[in-house]
């Protein structure tokens, strides 16, 4: 069979659907069309394949199958999580503190909701400091109401010290956004909600996961629909739900051989760059990250040039330049870790990436910057 | 504080104003300084990323007449 993704390394983006989840979205699409609320045998039908889902996402996570929702993406998962634990602390508090590298969904979550938003500051690694977390929190001028910290960051790579964060906040619910880590890594603890993404972990796009942890207080910041759970809203999509728990199960089965292979082809990438192509910068934390991802930045490189340049050559990779972005300006990510920000390119691997793939690309990978120089005069 | 050098590099986008002081430094002594020019909004993270892979010196903002910010850097080597 003829390897179609080859050369794409951008999982981070999203995962190419895994075998397991293939199968199951196929089958679960002929069986699960009826509506889980109706007491006849198709829907009956439908509510045992949503129930399975959410049994075994749970199980995977480590979490209770009654603080599972299914939601219609990682985003909306961001937007429900944080604002439900807001929503329910609007008589505590209205002050927000979040790291300065999550992702924009939670940054345009807190604006939407019109809370003052205070930023924890990151390292050069991309780190959060507990200690100087929870002097923060001091300093804020009312009752922190909320505070978000991701996982692991989807750009750099770099896994956050969660728990020993959420001890510095104090008593104030923690949001933790986990959908660059989730089926990757063990899940953090001290967190109140947390957000996940099927695609980024070989489940089908347009499946997230909800997790409210048990006895944590969330009120619906958004319509109330009459729908089973009153977390999520509209129609659930059941085959999408269940093709997600089936790769969710797949990878949670392999995800430490997975890892430990990815880390030491990621750990190879990181090595062979900053030895083959000058003036480059490596950027996130060099242990402490994610296994399969890996971002650096080339001096006096366009960084949609070299992405354009990449994928000619058979590679599909994500830049954080800011003439990559819609916006044209930079990524904030680089930009809070004081990292250079043209030139850059975030590599991430498939499971089944191969050694010889990543080769082929450190092989490639001087050339093009040195042509790319060349053009402009740098070479 | 007067520049050895101002390097207008306004309208340019990223990272043809880094280019521009990657070129031009050695124009300045060792210890003067280089103002770039930039409306880029990446050059502010950039110039000073330069400067550390670069081993020089970035010594601050500061704005142009028209309000443009120039970013300062001292060549120490």
């Amino acid at each position: 069979m003829t390897n179609l993704t080859g050369g794409y390394l951008d999982t981070a983006s999203s995962e190419p659907l895994h075998p397991a989840a293939r199968e199951t979205l196929l089958a679960a699409l002929d069986q699960g069309y009826g509506d889980p609320r109706r007491l006849h045998g198709t829907g009956r039908s439908a509510r045992l394949l949503l129930d399975n889902a959410r049994a075994v996402v749970a199980e995977c996570l480590g979490v209770r199958p009654a603080e599972v929702t299914f939601t219609a993406s990682g985003t909306d998962a961001v937007h429900r999580g944080l604002l439900g634990l807001l929503a329910a602390r609007s008589r505590v508090g209205r002050q927000s503190l979040v790291s300065a590298v999550e992702h924009s969904s939670v940054f345009h979550a807190l604006r939407w909701a019109g809370v003052p938003l205070g930023t924890l500051p990151v390292d050069r690694t991309g780190r959060v400091d507990p200690m100087s977390a929870g002097a923060r929190a001091e300093e804020l001028p009312g009752p922190l109401a909320v505070a978000a910290v991701q996982h692991a960051n989807h750009e750099v790579g770099t896994v956050q010290p969660v728990a020993e964060i959420a001890a510095a906040l104090g008593e104030a619910p923690l949001f933790v956004d986990a959908c660059a880590s989730a089926g990757r890594l063990a899940l953090p603890e001290g967190w109140s909600a947390l957000a996940a993404s099927a695609h980024k972990w070989g489940g089908p796009a347009g499946a997230g996961v909800l997790v409210v942890r048990k006895g944590v207080r969330w009120e619906s910041p958004f319509p109330a629909d009459d729908r089973g759970d009153e977390r999520a809203s509209g129609f659930e999509n059941v085959p999408a739900a269940l093709s997600a728990a089936a790769a969710l199960q797949a990878v949670t089965a392999e995800a430490d051989e997975v890892a430990r292979r990815q880390h030491a082809l990621i750990a190879r990438v990181r090595e062979t760059v900053a030895a083959t192509i000058p003036d480059v910068e490596v950027v996130g934390a060099p242990e402490e990250r994610l296994p399969h991802l890996v971002t650096f930045s080339c001096l006096y490189v366009d960084g949609e040039a070299l992405v354009t340049e990449l994928d000619r050559l058979g590679f599909g990779v994500a830049s954080g330049s800011a003439c990559t972005a819609s916006t044209l300006t930079p990524s904030h990510v680089l930009e809070a870790m004081g990292a250079l920000s043209h030139g850059n390119v975030r590599l991430s691997l498939r499971r089944d990436t191969t050694e010889e793939e990543v080769d082929r690309l450190l092989a490639t990978l001087p050339g093009v910057v040195a042509e790319l120089r060349s053009r402009v005069g740098m070479g | 504080m007067t520049p050895a050098l101002e390097l207008d590099c306004r309208g340019q986008r990223c990272p043809l104003p880094i280019i521009e002081l990657a070129r031009r430094i050695g124009e300045v002594g060792v210890g003067e300084v280089v103002a770039v020019a930039a409306t880029d909004v990446a050059a502010r993270l950039d110039v000073q990323a330069w400067c550390r892979m670069r081993g020089q010196e970035y010594v601050g903002e500061e704005p142009a007449e028209d309000g443009v910010p120039r970013y300062l850097v001292r060549r120490l080597a």
